[in-house]
């Protein structure tokens, strides 16, 4: 307040030349709160116990607990570094060939969105900076209303993105913490009442943190009630392929949404599906009424770009671009993603089969319903405090996993203990 | 059919310096010369990537133990601490007080926007979007944008080039910063002027810092090109040190994108230098939620050849001896276009050449001169005369030379 100012001024004023004694401009700013899942990283790592278990990590992770470098991506990395090519600047929109990459994968090569170029897609900072740009946008652009309407819950960096773009959060029923799965008459319920052109925050698939995802039916009843509340749709699409295995079984809900007429606006993140986290490989889009459109919406989502970073960085994009666009990488990017998800989905299903086995009487079915990386367990916090005190198994604590922490050789170690907290 | 929610979105126009090279790309003139863009190139004009970076890449890519997990939020911590270093000098006493931390950005623009969202939001009071931010004029033209999208509401200018003596207007940035209000925030630019080339001597450095001490204006140091400018680290880096050794806390932001060439992987830093650890830790950690929210985290690509490159003293050293070459060959050009004017007799005087420094000289063309040399001369630079000496090569100095003589005799 006033009085620090003044401090500063006696100080500067009253200060020799010799030894300048300024209190500190920062001295009112506050420590930031510590990360909770940070904490829970750390606390692990602390942890002597040879059993230990880290079911915090949001990174895909092998059957002997390590990270996993895709195949395809070394083989990318590979023909990069052979052509030797320059480090000129990327347009602000980013890579061409990565950015109508992306916007085919997501809308799909029949797309008549995509077709007929009724669409602009720019080169994002992975998944965040993607939806930042589009947050930015709508917040300078969509003057209809100021209200981001998210699940609940939803990722934990959505709100602040949202809130530091400028808009205001609000939220929609979506988990049902009785059944540990959609809570779909709530969420209809809800969203039929969003007032008209707000605009609406779907996952497109694994929804973050619940692993809990509407049926295909349900989509279309979504659609329809979005559609009549004439509402701005949002999608966030961080798990493409990685959610089923299937890059099209994935991305149906945004392409039926487009296909029903609604033009959505869309973030990718091929941090997970392509394990290039660190790359910051991202992509933002917005369906458009036309090419002109889209030519004007690309403009101005520059001026965006620009005083935020100037231009994207390009390893991670020129990866992705060559895996989606050699034939040969591709095939083999699908196995490989396919591979991934897979062996999240024999992880679920070795657990509840597990948990059978130590006898729990509780209906775990929802470990195998929910899907991705994350499931939402049901496990009540002194339950979770249980787990990380008796069993060094880590995770935050509203009981989410992430399935990714699991492997063969400590699936059952995992089944004993939630039993023995459960029973 | 209801209209689209975006037919209202106007066609921006385009950024003037990529438009210029677009003009120059579809320009089929075989005598045309692009003196745009601020980017180094050979004397064959062509991109130069940088022998130890080559090298360094190699070795990241052989390097099978690496893999692509997410940097910290912060950065790469080896190549946070030396990108500060580098700037600070490895002598710093504010480093071996432990009051120094550093924020990787997406290059100099991304370090300036972090820095510039945290003065917004915890500089002169909360959330103080009213406090002044003073700009050069002229300036790098997104100085603006960037502090004004990151919510500042009131930029100014503070005089700095002077047309008439086509030099430094020491006299009126003095002034002005003792007419402006207390606790303004003035964006320096550490050295090699953009887009003047005009620096301070470190005299009139002596002579700004004093002046914002008394009145308490923040000093925000823009590097992007430390270095380059005169081929020294040191040399280059002498105002931001000299500001620390006065006691002032700062915000310096560093851009790798010219001395080390790497453009296009985005790496930056923002050195943060504060009266004690204590309050330098508490900034990080606001820090650290502006960056979750922008980016979540940095690329990792160029922060690995930064800091493989800085942590090595043999690449160090190689490093250094190429930005030597890159800085050499500048001066040199700058030199052959001074001599070859002098030479033609072209009216004005043209030392401000090589009394200029870093990448851009202000030739002092005029708007009308430079659409002559664009247009009859197929030679693009930017409207304020402003021309990347990079763009010229031995090849290109007679014809460059000739077409400003020819400009400024034919054109007033």
């Amino acid at each position: 307040g006033s009085s620090f100012r003044a401090d500063m001024l006696l100080s500067a004023h009253g200060e020799s030349r010799a030894t300048p004694t300024f209190c500190s401009w920062w001295s009112h700013v506050e420590m930031g709160p510590p990360d909770p899942i940070l904490g829970v990283t750390e606390a692990f790592k602390r942890d002597t116990n040879s059993k230990k278990m880290n079911l915090g990590v949001g990174a895909y992770r092998d059957d002997n607990g390590k990270p996993y470098v895709l195949n395809c991506v070394r083989k990318a990395e590979a023909m990069i570094a052979s052509k030797k090519m320059d480090k000129e600047y990327l347009p602000i929109a980013g890579l061409a060939d990565f950015t109508r990459a992306s916007a085919e994968l997501a809308l799909g090569e029949n797309s008549e969105a995509f077709k007929s170029g009724r669409y602009v897609t720019v080169q994002g900072i992975s998944g965040t900076g993607s939806l930042r740009i589009g947050a930015n946008f709508l917040q300078r652009f969509f003057k209809f209303s100021r209200d981001v309407y998210l699940p609940k819950p939803s990722w934990g960096n959505h709100t602040p993105i949202f809130r530091d773009a400028g808009l205001q959060l609000q939220a929609y029923r979506y988990y049902d913490p009785k059944t540990c799965s959609l809570d779909f008459t709530g969420a209809m319920e809800d969203i039929s009442k969003i007032p008209e052109k707000s605009i609406i925050l779907l996952h497109a698939c694994a929804h973050n943190p619940t692993g809990v995802d509407p049926r295909q039916e349900q989509w279309k009843e979504l659609a329809s009630v979005v559609k009549k509340r004439n509402l701005l749709v949002y999608f966030d699409m961080a798990y493409q392929g990685f959610a089923s295995g299937d890059i099209n079984r994935d991305a149906w809900a945004v392409r039926h949404f487009i296909e029903q007429g609604i033009d959505v606006v869309l973030s990718q993140s091929y941090a997970k599906n392509m394990g290039l986290y660190g790359e910051r490989a991202g992509a933002f889009t917005v369906i458009c009424r036309d090419a002109e459109e889209a030519k004007r919406v690309e403009s101005q989502l520059k001026i965006l770009i620009r005083p935020m970073y100037s231009n994207p960085p390009i390893n991670g994009a020129r990866i992705a671009s060559l895996i989606l666009n050699t034939p040969d990488l591709r095939k083999e990017w699908l196995v490989e993603v396919k591979s991934m998800a897979d062996r999240i989905i024999s992880m679920r299903t070795q657990l509840v089969s597990n948990l059978k086995k130590e006898g729990s009487s509780h209906n775990w079915q929802h470990i195998t319903d929910q899907i991705g990386m994350f499931c939402f367990t049901g496990l009540k916090p002194e339950q979770v405090e249980r787990l990380t005190k008796e069993f060094s198994i880590y995770m935050t604590k509203d009981g989410r996993i992430s399935v990714a922490g699991v492997a063969s050789s400590n699936v059952g170690y995992l089944a004993h203990a939630i039993h023995q907290v459960t029973k | 059919m209801a209209a689209s929610i975006f037919a209202a979105v106007p066609r921006a126009p385009p950024v003037a310096v990529f438009k210029l090279t677009a003009d120059f790309r579809e320009d089929g003139d075989s005598r045309k010369v692009n003196l745009g863009v601020g980017a180094y190139r050979t004397d064959e004009g062509q991109p130069w990537v940088l022998p130890v970076v080559r090298k360094v890449e190699q070795l990241i890519a052989g390097d099978g133990s690496l893999n692509h997990e997410y940097l910290p939020i912060l950065g790469l911590p080896e190549f946070r601490a030396n990108a500060s270093r580098i700037a600070l000098g490895d002598d710093s006493p504010a480093i071996a007080q432990k009051r120094v931390g550093s924020v990787q950005g997406l290059g100099g623009t991304g370090s300036l926007r972090i820095g510039a969202e945290f003065l917004r939001r915890w500089y002169n009071g909360n959330n103080n979007t009213a406090t002044p931010v003073y700009v050069s004029s002229p300036t790098w033209e997104n100085h603006n944008s960037v502090f004004m999208d990151a919510g500042f509401k009131d930029i100014r200018t503070y005089r700095y080039w002077d047309a008439a003596k086509r030099g430094l207007d020491l006299q009126g940035l003095l002034d002005d910063m003792e007419k402006a209000p207390e606790f303004s925030i003035f964006i320096l630019h550490a050295c090699a002027h953009n887009p003047t080339g005009t620096d301070p001597t470190p005299d009139q450095w002596k002579q700004i810092a004093a002046v914002m001490k008394r009145r308490c204006l923040f000093p925000f140091f823009d590097s992007a090109y430390q270095g380059f400018a005169s081929g020294s680290l040191d040399k280059d880096a002498w105002a931001v040190r000299y500001f620390v050794s006065e006691g002032f806390e700062l915000f310096c932001a560093q851009s790798f994108s010219k001395n080390f060439g790497l453009y296009n992987e985005r790496v930056g830093n923002l050195t943060v230098v504060g009266k004690d650890e204590d309050n330098v830790q508490r900034v990080l950690s606001q820090m650290e939620k502006i960056v979750r929210t922008t980016w979540s985290n940095p690329p990792s690509q160029g922060a690995r050849i930064v800091a493989t490159t800085l942590t090595s003293p043999q690449l160090f050293a190689e490093w250094k001896d190429n930005v030597k070459t890159m800085a050499d060959r500048v001066l040199l050009m700058r030199s052959e276009l001074r001599s070859r004017l002098e030479s033609l007799g072209t009216p004005g005087t043209w030392n401000h050449i090589t009394d200029q420094i870093g990448m851009f000289s202000f030739t002092g063309l005029n708007p009308k001169q430079v659409e002559y040399m664009i247009k009859e001369k197929h030679i693009y630079l930017m409207a304020s005369g402003r021309i990347n000496m990079c763009g010229l090569t031995t090849k290109n100095l007679d014809y460059v030379a000739k077409s400003i003589h020819e400009a400024v005799t034919k054109i007033q």
